[in-house]
């Protein structure tokens, strides 16, 4: 250590600068300019809500959808839901409202202590990933299976028109289906007949 | 060393009396057991019989015989024998198990041994070594005891008994495919093949009272000697890809019988057997799928009735029924508390060529006053899409000829009989009512996983809701699973009807 001189330290010193610099500009020039560009480019109102301070209290107004009277159906009831910036953070914001236990006298299809994991979105197709209870906790009848995945499948097309189908994954995985019946084993349109 | 012709009965004679002596020295030698039954060596040239001795388990023949029966000349030269059929040759000796067939090296299963001056070699021999060299093609059945050479018709029978609860059930299979033909004589139904002759083992029968005991005829004719019983049969053939499968119901006379009496028999009858790679019209077999088993219980109700077990239940009269009442041949994806796969489900329907997939499962509702019975049928996201690209290509059939096919994905199978499998869940609704109380809604569809793949009419039938208490108990009972069950074989009744009279049947 003692032995290294002055001009050791400078070298050291111009190299550690040189690093950071070389990395600052390796991001700027991968990472920095095309989310930029992609932001600037192709949603200007996106790119001035970055720029805004985050305003806590914008809501959106959203369909959920709940259990009917006789227990053949949905019913789509209207519920503020936080806004979100793009597609993913708001179909996140849509599911945790319709997975959270409903006020009386309102009954969800969703089993009990069912938890969002993660939602992606490809194309037209969103995966919403649930957590095991939804299999689980499940009554099991090919009725509720049904409603309980044309809540989640309704959810998301009613409220984003850019997705049209939706696939549930349990634990991360794809599944054959939830309760024996319904094929899960591809994305699934909204199916008009169940909302009344 | 030339061996005499067999054909003539004073050499037969003193060749059978040699092997007698032959055979009680070998025993004296070490083997156990009666002597083993000689081999049947059938060819166009008619039927002769190869003698056979046994030692240490391992059956053998005498070369000097087998080179009579296939013309084959037999030279011996400082311990080694030559065997020779038209320029081929067979080099063994009697030190080693490898012999060389037409220069190349075959081995067999012991070693030729030599006793009371001939030579005996394994019976493998002949499939192993005379096939090789000789003209014709030589096939060794050594459960049947025959050596078929050149191309005849020896197809190979099994024959299973299966007691009904009224009657005997006999499954007789015929590979490869062979027409049968049933008639009465008396005391006894004769199966006759047409076929030179046939490699069969007939099973023991205990006598009883449909069936005393199976016998050969001839070589062509089997004999089902019938029990004090019987009254009346009623068969069904099959032809299946490699295979005519037949089936054989003795059954009591119409007057013990309170459904529908099985048609008279009129012998001689050649069955209904279609043309090979044609598709049989009528409803023959029927899968009955019990929802979920094994960890997977389904639904339970509140006071504890499983899913699981109801539809296992509810399967195993039904399957009874069907087969007592209509004779069809009943597939179960399970008969009993096991997990079973949904491809495993319709995989077992798709290779027996089932006419019918009928999944049985039991509802349950967030709101308890549902009720009511349901049948649902499937639906795929992508159907139109699918149907759209449903182009039938065309191909080669076996025994000539083209055929046009529609290739589907395996998973999407059912895509092709969503038309039939409504009209079926139409009927069972129809039958249903005013016996079995119905949901509002008793039809619908839905992307069912279960039916996905089956290649077949397919509906799933919701028995009624267990998260209702009053219905849960009645599905618990006899009368109202009776119900259940009668309504769908009338259902089905219905449907075979509609089938055989209006349409061909496409499948």
């Amino acid at each position: 250590m003692g032995r290294l001189g002055r001009r050791g330290w400078a070298a050291i010193a111009i190299a550690c600068l040189g690093a950071v610099v070389g990395s600052g500009l390796a991001w700027l020039l991968f990472v920095g300019v095309p989310w930029w560009w992609a932001s600037g480019g192709s949603s200007p109102t996106v790119a001035t809500e970055q720029n805004m301070p985050p305003e806590p209290e914008r809501k959106i107004k959203a369909r959920l959808f709940y259990v009917t009277e006789d227990g053949r159906g949905l019913t789509p009831v209207e519920h503020e839901v936080p806004y979100g910036a793009d597609v993913v953070t708001q179909a996140r914001a849509i599911l945790e409202a319709q997975i959270a236990p409903p006020s009386e006298p309102l009954v969800s299809a969703i089993p009990a202590g069912t938890k969002l994991r993660a939602v992606f979105v490809t194309g037209s197709a969103a995966y919403v990933d649930l957590s095991g209870e939804v299999v689980t906790g499940h009554p099991g009848g090919s009725l509720d299976e049904q409603l309980t995945t044309y809540s989640v499948v309704s959810a998301i097309t009613a409220n984003l028109p850019a997705v049209s189908a939706v696939q549930i994954l349990v634990d991360g995985k794809e599944v054959d289906s939830l309760a024996g019946h319904v094929d899960l084993r591809q994305p699934l349109p909204a199916m008009p007949d169940w909302v009344r | 060393m030339t061996a005499g012709s067999l054909c003539r009965p004073r050499a037969a004679l003193l060749t059978g009396l040699a092997l007698v002596l032959l055979v009680s020295a070998v025993g004296q030698l070490g083997s156990q057991g009666a002597p083993p039954v000689g081999l049947t060596v059938l060819s166009r040239d008619g039927r002769r019989t190869l003698a056979v001795s046994s030692v240490a388990d391992q059956e053998f023949v005498a070369l000097d015989e087998v080179a009579a029966l296939f013309h084959l000349s037999v030279r011996e030269e400082s311990g080694a024998m030559t065997v020779s059929y038209k320029g081929r040759t067979i080099v063994l000796t009697t030190d080693q198990t490898i012999a060389s067939v037409a220069g190349r090296m075959i081995s067999l299963p012991a070693r030729p041994v030599r006793s009371g001056g001939r030579l005996l070699v394994p019976v493998e021999f002949i499939s192993r070594a005379v096939a090789s060299i000789y003209d014709a093609r030589v096939d060794l059945r050594r459960a049947a005891r025959l050596v078929v050479v050149g191309d005849l018709r020896v197809p190979r029978v099994s024959i299973t008994v299966d007691s009904l609860p009224t009657g005997t059930r006999l499954v007789i299979d015929l590979t490869p495919p062979t027409a049968p033909t049933l008639s009465q004589e008396g005391d006894h139904l004769t199966l006759r093949f047409d076929a030179d002759a046939l490699d069969v083992v007939l099973p023991p029968v205990q006598p009883q009272g449909f069936l005393q005991g199976l016998r050969r005829i001839d070589a062509v004719a089997i004999g089902i000697d019938l029990g004090p019983r019987y009254g009346s049969y009623r068969s069904s053939t099959e032809n299946l890809d490699a295979r005519t499968h037949l089936t054989l119901d003795l059954l009591p006379a119409p007057s013990e019988i309170t459904a529908t009496p099985p048609p008279a028999p009129a012998p001689p009858l050649a069955l209904d057997l279609p043309a090979f790679g044609q598709s049989t019209s009528t409803l023959r077999t029927v899968t009955i799928d019990a929802g979920h088993g094994g960890p997977d219980t389904g639904a339970t109700g509140s006071t504890g009735l499983r899913e699981k077990q109801l539809t296992l239940a509810v399967a195993r009269r039904l399957k009874t029924l069907l087969e007592n009442r209509l004779g069809l041949r009943v597939l179960m994806t399970r008969d009993e508390d096991r997990a079973v796969s949904f491809d495993n489900r319709t995989a077992l329907s798709n290779n027996n060529k089932a006419d019918l997939f009928l999944s049985l499962h039991a509802n349950t509702s967030l709101k308890p006053a549902a009720s009511g019975a349901s049948v649902l049928i499937s639906a795929f996201p992508d159907e139109a899409e699918v149907r759209r690209t449903l182009t039938p290509v065309t191909v080669p059939v076996f025994g000539g000829g083209l055929r046009d096919i529609e290739i589907v994905a395996w998973n999407q199978a059912q895509i092709r009989f969503v038309e039939r499998s409504d009209l079926l869940a139409n009927m069972i609704v129809e039958s249903f009512r005013g016996r079995v109380p119905l949901d509002t809604r008793p039809l619908a569809r839905a992307p069912l996983r279960v039916l996905a793949s089956a290649n077949m009419p397919a509906v799933l039938v919701e028995l009624g809701y267990l998260s209702n208490r009053e219905q849960e108990t009645q599905l618990a009972t006899d009368d109202f699973q009776t119900t259940i069950v009668q309504a769908l074989v009338d259902a089905l009744v219905r449907f075979r009807d509609a089938r055989s009279a209006g349409d061909s049947g496409d499948r």
